[in-house]
């Protein structure tokens, strides 16, 4: 039992130590940047991979939650006066995912890309044309975090906020994949029809996974918003959906792990590219290409096939 | 008892009559197969007991209970499983998570308790791992279970799919041509699977073309033709029913006939 335990929760006892061994690696307050940035990304990509990469579900529009929960840290002190209400925009986009969730996610395959593409679409435009309330194309700025009297600010406080965070919403993932709701998922994405005639009751498992998916990526969205201090409705545009969509792919859709490796590789590479100055976009595309071609099932699905692959009986 | 009751069952796709107004009684403990020439509803049919399809007319009983155009899923809740022609094997994941998800309609846990894995889900699934090794040892796939599914050869996902049906602890279990497409060892080992099956107890409906199996095998025999009853009797009553020989075994499979018939 201890053992079993033990083997389950070995992917978040590596990644907790990365999280702290990190800073030990880091010249300047910079790279606390950076990783605070990989953290949210991943924590978002997490969410989404296990929408996607789990339970075969794709989502364009995953974006316009990350920008509910920006916003909501925004809007909620500025208009409101609530002081930073830092889950509300996560209910918020859990609400929004269960209004839509179910007859959304009776589409399948490009039509859901489609349905959920617009979604993102909506809430992007809601953003830009609702100035007075969100500041219209410009954005907004928004009011630091403050936790009984205490300011978080700067990214090395943040640098660890956003690491907890993160390890947490891995521990979650990670459970949830290990019970009967992960398993029935699973199930969904490889045969709706063979989970049905099972007892699995489909649009509800949809529907949940695509709530808390939505909730990781606002909460993602709120992080970033009070991180950065300012918040455009770029945070929700379709370029962003797109990109947690890129992240999933290239770590691996259904490795945990690689949500992380996938944020991280989409972050960083863009920053050390930077000398590359004109040259830079052109270069993230064909590296992003040649990882795929080479590595299709994603970064690291494919390091573990390797690995196991020289493991395994050539008998077998 | 009768376990599962179809009345005047229909169904149109498209103007054409798939299934019409067919009647079957299928009593507990049975091994009820239903055979007929392709096309003429068999597999229809099975999509319409289990709920994949609503039928545009008649009704549907099992154990007791109205369930006509009830959704798989809470028919499966209540004890009918099924397995696939075309498998519908979960093939990313490993043989013995296939079984474990078979266990779905026992395991009772919340989402919170699953993302929190409280010992409720930890208990639950050591439970569920055990029972879904048990359906696994069934059909003869104990050492297979951290494989890949989708590494499986045929006959043994065909097995893997049984068992999955088998670990739900169902009272009805339908079986879609287990043997199509199997090699005579294959075969031979679905053949045994069936019949310890029924050891058991439960009850089941077999669509399968292999006539040695089905006459072997199966206490009643339903025969369909172009979506209607032909005749229903004992395997030893059908064979001998000319109809049944002219409509079906005569022209469709006569190399089948003549081994049934040894």
């Amino acid at each position: 039992m201890r053992a079993l335990l033990e083997t389950r929760l070995m992917p978040a006892i590596v990644v907790a130590v990365i999280v702290i061994i990190l800073p030990l690696l880091f010249p300047s307050a910079y790279y606390y940047r950076i990783g605070v940035l990989v953290f949210i990304f991943a924590l978002a990509v997490v969410g989404l991979n296990l929408l996607m990469g789990f339970a075969g579900q794709v989502s364009l529009g995953h974006a316009g939650f990350l920008g509910i929960g920006a916003y909501s840290v925004a809007i909620g002190p500025i208009h409101f006066g609530a002081p930073s209400c830092l889950f509300a925009g996560a209910i918020l986009s859990g609400a929004l995912a269960f209004l839509v969730g179910r007859p959304i996610l009776r589409l399948k395959g490009h039509y859901l890309a489609v349905a959920t593409l617009g979604l993102g679409l909506l809430v992007a435009i809601v953003l830009t044309n609702e100035a007075g309330w969100t500041g219209g194309p410009d954005g907004m700025s928004v009011p630091g975090l403050v936790l009984f009297d205490w300011s978080v600010r700067g990214a090395y406080t943040w640098y660890w906020i956003a690491g907890t965070t993160f390890v947490g919403g891995f521990v979650l993932a990670l459970n949830l994949m290990g019970s009967p709701t992960g398993r029935a998922l699973q199930a969904i994405h490889d045969s709706e029809i063979g989970a049905l005639v099972l007892g699995i009751d489909v649009a509800r498992k949809k529907l949940t996974i695509f709530i808390i998916s939505a909730m990781y990526a606002s909460v993602a969205g709120s992080y970033l918003a009070l991180f950065n201090g300012y918040i455009t409705p770029d945070a929700a545009g379709f370029l962003r959906s797109i990109e947690l969509v890129a992240m999933v792919v290239l770590g691996g859709m259904g490795s945990i792990v690689g949500s992380l490796v996938g944020a991280a590789v989409l972050v960083v590479l863009p920053q050390a590219l930077t000398i590359f100055h004109e040259y830079e976009q052109a270069l993230l595309g064909l590296i992003v290409m040649v990882f795929m071609i080479f590595l299709r099932q994603g970064i690291v699905p494919s390091i573990v096939a390797v690995l196991d692959g020289e493991n395994d009986d050539p008998g077998d | 008892m009768m376990i599962l009751e179809t009345d005047r069952l229909s169904i149109t796709f498209g103007g054409v009559r798939a299934l019409d107004g067919v009647s079957i009684a299928i009593e507990s403990g049975q091994v009820f197969s239903i055979i007929g020439p392709n096309g003429s509803g068999k597999t229809t049919l099975f999509n319409l007991v289990s709920g994949i399809y609503t039928p545009n007319d008649g009704s549907i009983r099992f154990a007791g209970e109205m369930v006509t155009g009830l959704p798989p899923d809470q028919l499966a809740r209540r004890g009918l499983s099924r397995t696939f022609q075309n498998l519908q094997i979960f093939s990313r994941m490993s043989v013995l998570e296939n079984a474990m998800v078979g266990r779905h309609r026992h395991e009772r846990t919340g989402i919170l308790a699953d993302l929190l894995h409280l010992p409720s889900v930890a208990r639950q699934n050591e439970v569920t791992r055990e029972a879904a090794h048990d359906a696994l040892a069934r059909v003869g796939l104990a050492d297979a279970g951290k494989r890949p599914a989708g590494s499986l050869a045929y006959g043994a996902l065909k097995r893997l799919e049984i068992a999955r049906a088998l670990a739900s602890d169902p009272k009805l279990l339908l079986l879609d041509e287990p043997a199509a497409g199997c090699n005579p060892v294959e075969t031979q080992e679905i053949d045994y699977v069936i019949r310890s099956i029924v050891k058991d107890g439960i009850t089941i409906v077999l669509v399968e073309h292999d006539m040695r199996l089905v006459m072997n095998i199966s206490d009643r025999v339903h025969v369909l033709a172009n979506g209607r009853t032909l005749t229903e009797g004992t395997p030893e009553q059908v064979r001998s029913n000319t109809t049944v020989i002219q409509a079906y075994l005569g022209v469709h499979g006569s190399k089948e006939a003549v081994r049934a018939f040894d």
